[in-house]
């Protein structure tokens, strides 16, 4: 990566494997397990959070050196909150469709503990370039967590990606199903994304023996 | 760092202005864009109802495709040829019966001596007289609403569902087509008796070849939505009941 610095790339890639938030550092499980059941869902969310901690990151680093200490917490939470509520309502007055079809996305990206993990993890101590890399690269791996495992979810669990029928029509019987095979609808609980991101907590370990905890 | 930001007044003063930055931006903001919001949201109804009518740009089997905002307004004075509003046994007609908000009737009508509003649009599609029926129920998390539109005999020719927070994936999904286009065709009477329509768990008709049991095929994963389509179903028709049943007479 010539645009950035050795240590600035890191920022963005470190969070994408070895220091995933969902599955090293085991945050915004919430809503990884709510919206993933669909794949077009966990994209929307994917991206939604990127814009969010990008800017909050920002903003919150330009702010650092004048947030009393004592209320740092109600400070980030209104940063965010001021930033989801804009974003929401200039999507209702120019993008009225899109608003709608994000309907509880927008809302959710409150709740994200990665957001907030971030803010007073990096964004308190750090310039405003290298968070903005931060959130991006956060963002990013948690992201990645949820297409995987909303890849999954839809697939095993609907049998479509995207809303495509990928493996044929369940009721006509064509396409896997003619062989027997059945949807899991088990998938489309949140439960199962639990044990997906099980799975991939499991193989990412075991590739790499350093992220094992004592 | 040049200030004591520890100290009690300064974290005062911080909250006091950061709050009035932040009160005044958002309340700017929301006043600067309430004018475009409440107007998309006049079309979005308008679109909705004229979905309920089949008046839409579906093709195939894929999304719901609404009639574009810039043809709705026409298209709405088009099909929807007029506007009623039931108030006990007096039927007005009114424009703009389509701007009355529903939620606000419900609250209003707890009070036993206020006579709710209940509006109805009746529109013309190939030849056929159509009734839209709005209603308002819970889901899950949040509101659920919805148009349900009838004939004369009380049979669907077709619905639009809403909500404003189900579950992505799981409550969501009844705003799919494949749940809303399930509903057309079904009985809301069985026989003589009101029954209403009810989202059911295996009822093992999942193409809804059954048209007169009043039930069509539940969504997995969203028992509790789907029974919100119910209840809310079985309210508000039966408000719409005596006068729907005085059209046949």
């Amino acid at each position: 990566m010539g645009l950035l610095s050795k240590k600035d790339s890191k920022l963005i890639l470190d969070p994408l494997a070895d220091n995933n938030p969902i599955t090293i550092q085991v945050l915004g499980i919430c809503s990884a397990l709510a919206i993933t059941a669909q794949l077009k869902a966990s994209i929307v969310m994917a991206i939604s959070v990127l814009a969010v901690m990008g800017i909050g990151n920002v903003v919150i680093s330009l702010m650092r050196n004048i947030i009393p200490s004592k209320i740092r917490i109600i400070v980030q939470l209104i940063v965010v909150a001021s930033l989801v509520i804009i974003v929401d309502q200039v999507l209702k007055a120019f993008a009225y469709s899109l608003s709608k079809e994000l309907s509880v996305f927008i809302g959710l990206i409150i709740t994200n503990c990665i957001i907030m993990g971030r803010f007073e993890a990096f964004a308190l101590g750090n310039g405003p370039w290298r968070s903005f890399l931060d959130g991006i690269g956060n963002a990013a791996g948690y992201g990645v967590i949820l297409i995987i495992v909303g890849f999954f979810r839809e697939l095993l669990g609907s049998g479509t990606l995207l809303g495509f029928p990928v493996l044929g029509d369940p009721i006509t019987k064509t396409g896997v199903y003619a062989l027997g095979y059945e949807n899991n609808g088990f998938m489309l609980l949140s439960p199962m994304a639990l044990i997906i991101v099980g799975l991939i907590i499991w193989v990412q370990r075991a590739r790499n023996k350093d992220l094992i905890e004592e | 760092m040049a200030r004591n930001t520890d100290k009690n007044s300064y974290t005062i003063i911080f909250a006091v202005i950061m709050v009035i930055v932040v009160g005044s931006l958002l309340a700017g903001i929301a006043q600067g864009l309430k004018s475009k919001i409440t107007l998309n949201e006049r079309f979005e109804k308008m679109q909705n109802i004229l979905y309920a009518i089949g008046v839409n740009g579906n093709e195939g089997s894929g999304d719901i495709t609404f009639i574009s905002t810039d043809k709705v307004e026409e298209a709405f004075s088009k099909y929807i040829t007029k506007q009623i509003v039931i108030q006990g046994d007096e039927v007005t007609e009114n424009p703009e019966a389509y701007l009355i908000d529903i939620k606000k009737e419900e609250t209003k009508a707890k009070d036993p001596n206020y006579q709710r509003r209940l509006p109805l649009f009746i529109g013309e599609k190939d030849g056929k007289t159509l009734y839209v029926v709005p209603m308002r129920g819970k889901g899950l998390w949040d509101a659920i609403w919805g148009f349900v539109a009838v004939d004369k005999s009380l049979v669907v020719q077709g619905v639009f569902f809403d909500h404003a927070g189900e579950t992505p994936g799981l409550g969501a999904e009844i705003k799919q087509r494949y749940f809303m286009d399930d509903f057309t065709g079904e009985h809301v009477l069985d026989g003589d008796v009101f029954k209403g329509i009810t989202v059911a768990k295996g009822n093992n008709d999942p193409i809804n070849e059954n048209k007169t049991d009043n039930k069509v095929d539940a969504i997995a994963g969203a028992t509790i939505t789907g029974d919100g389509v119910t209840a809310m179903i079985k309210k508000d028709m039966k408000m719409y009941l005596p006068y729907l049943k005085s059209l046949n007479q």
